[in-house]
């Protein structure tokens, strides 16, 4: 009997992971789900514990507790859980003393099913066709990185994991990734990548999970993360004082404070129409009113650090960043 | 195809073709022979040592590979032995690469028979190539000659051929047991140099408690002594208890350092590389 879409398990689904080492908890019941189609971000800071759970994911390192499944299977009893999944964790490693295609005839035939028959392809793919008979010791990191790309390519995956892909890149490595990754998306594939390049994650992914300390922060759309942490605006007028006040007296007005002379809160459209009325009523006329938009970046600080990245002054959820609160927490 | 030891296998010969210290191991296999009868060459005026053989050195070039093997239990072979069996696993964990293979369609247990039969394969190889230039080295010196067998009697220059080999092989028992010892080492320290020296000074252990006073009656029973069993065949008849010995004796060291090994192989974590 066929399973349908509906009913197939999902590609990446993780419940209450934990890996400890000694005292040491460097994963502490992580929960993610990642659904067919997605392009999934997994962020953090360094030391965070995502490398560790991509590792557990691969079946590289035995968990302490909680389980992985990918498309179901558990990759620690058998590597036939790893059938239809590609990737690599930090950055991806060969046999530096043969060439890049020695090094995928190798991998190649450690896949079997056809998979040495799809190399031309793969080095066409990361354009390394030309340097692919080098030896890899003499490969730039960003070659490498394609080339693991290309490694990857070869299991034909529907689903790749990517352990910081465009790291220690130079800016047109960067571009190449990003643009291998959106293509591979296109394509169907299923992807979990985890980067410290946030606008490019918030370029590249529908969905991102927030790790801190070894701990789910946050798991869900991009989308709705930026609307759960709000708009803020800065504000001056031709009577400062006085709108400071009716912006603290105003409802639905929020976090107000003073910042490089201007004014600052968060507010939705409406609530800012009726405050521009009553500062009009007040006798303070607007001079500048901006609204400061969110990015990813300002959202990852406020989880992970418990103040605005940019500004790092203020807790989204709280005064207290050692009691902020996620915008939304894992599901 | 459906992957499997046997592809491991063969990617493994692969890459010990592509590595220095393969050659420097069976290099120094085939040039010691060719040293040691120049040695003989320009010393066939003086007597010879008082060791097996050291008699017929320079009567029959049939005597040159089981004089070799003699002395080469030592620390040659052994070392021969250990640069490939002891670098297996930890080059691994040196290039990083293990996350690479283990997330391919290959089991752990088929990754690490394959490397298992890849380094017996190497070992196997250098002993043979040793055996082999020592009777040609040692025949061109001293010619295809009869032997005097360790009991006396003459043995037909064919038939010493014969014996040379099997000797050879027997010699292998042993050589098996290092290769078990470096594969456990390898697995467990993860580093190629700590893994070679390790297995290295085992060896050399098993020959100093050999002549520690008191330990004697340990003597049959190390493995240093199992390098000699092979001389059972060059008596008349032929002597089985000391192959026999051999073999039990080894398998007692490297069954146990084997299984040790792919134990430690199959539940490691790699965090590493």
């Amino acid at each position: 009997m066929s399973v349908s879409p509906a009913e197939s398990p999902p590609p990446v689904e993780v419940r209450g992971l934990v890996k400890r080492y000694g005292d040491l908890t460097a994963v502490a019941g992580v929960d993610i789900t990642v659904n067919t189609g997605d392009v999934y971000g997994y962020l953090g800071p360094n030391g965070a514990g995502k490398t560790t759970s991509l590792r557990m994911m691969l079946g590289l390192i035995r968990p302490t507790a909680g389980t992985v499944r990918l498309f179901g299977r558990d990759p620690m009893l058998s590597v036939k859980a790893l059938e239809g999944v590609a990737g690599f964790v930090e950055a991806p490693t060969f046999y530096p003393y043969m060439s890049g295609r020695r090094n995928l005839e190798l991998l190649g035939a450690f896949d079997g099913h056809g998979a040495s028959a799809r190399i031309d392809e793969a080095l066409e793919i990361v354009e390394l066709s030309d340097r692919a008979r080098d030896k890899v010791g003499g490969y730039s990191h960003g070659m490498r990185q394609r080339l693991g790309i290309a490694a990857a390519l070869l299991r034909r995956p529907n689903l790749m994991l990517l352990d910081e892909p465009a790291t220690g890149l130079d800016p047109a490595g960067m571009r190449d990734m990003r643009v291998l990754v959106r293509r591979l998306a296109d394509q169907g594939i299923t992807v979990m990548l985890s980067s410290h390049l946030l606008a490019e994650v918030e370029e590249l992914c529908n969905k991102v999970a927030i790790i801190q300390a070894g701990t789910i922060v946050y798991e869900g759309e991009i989308a709705e993360l930026k609307r759960g942490g709000g708009t803020s605006y800065r504000l001056a007028t031709t009577d400062d004082e006085r709108a400071l006040a009716v912006c603290r007296a105003q409802p639905n007005i929020g976090d107000v404070r003073t910042d490089h002379g201007r004014i600052s809160f968060t507010a939705d459209d409406a609530a800012v129409a009726e405050l521009s009325q009553a500062l009009v009523e007040a006798g303070a006329l607007i001079r500048v009113l901006t609204p400061q938009t969110m990015t990813l970046e300002d959202l990852f600080f406020s989880l992970t650090e418990g103040t605005d990245g940019a500004r790092g002054e203020r807790s989204i959820a709280g005064e207290h960043p050692e009691s902020a609160e996620p915008a939304e927490t894992a599901r | 195809m459906n992957p499997g030891v046997g592809t491991v296998y063969r990617w493994e010969l692969t890459k010990l073709r592509y590595q220095k210290r393969t050659y420097l191991g069976l290099g120094a296999a085939a040039i010691v022979p060719i040293i040691f009868v120049v040695a003989i060459h320009f010393r066939h005026n003086q007597r010879g040592g008082d060791f097996a053989f050291a008699s017929y050195l320079t009567r029959s070039g049939l005597a040159v590979p089981l004089v070799i093997i003699l002395f080469g239990a030592v620390w040659m072979f052994p070392l021969i032995t250990a640069l490939v069996a002891g670098d297996i696993f930890a080059s691994e964990d040196h290039n990083g690469t293990l996350k690479t293979i283990f997330t391919r369609s290959l089991e752990r247990g088929q990754i690490f028979a394959g490397k298992a039969l890849a380094a017996a394969t190497y070992a196997i190889a250098a002993i043979l190539l040793d055996g082999t230039v020592a009777v040609i080295a040692g025949s061109m010196q001293s010619g295809f000659n009869s032997l005097q067998s360790l009991s006396g009697t003459i043995v037909s220059a064919p038939k010493a051929l014969e014996l040379v080999y099997v000797s050879l092989l027997v010699y292998l028992i042993p050589i098996g047991t290092v290769v078990c010892i470096g594969l456990l080492l390898s697995s467990i320290t993860r580093n190629s140099a700590a893994a070679v020296v390790g297995t290295l000074m085992i060896s050399l252990l098993f020959q100093l408690i050999g002549i520690l006073p008191g330990l004697g009656g340990t003597v049959p029973y190390l493995l240093s002594t199992q390098f000699n069993a092979w001389q059972g065949l060059l008596r008349t008849p032929i002597d089985w208890a000391p192959i026999v010995r051999a073999a039990w004796v080894c398998a007692m060291y490297g069954i146990p350092s084997l299984a040790a090994a792919y134990l430690v192989f199959l539940r490691r974590d790699v965090a590493g590389g």
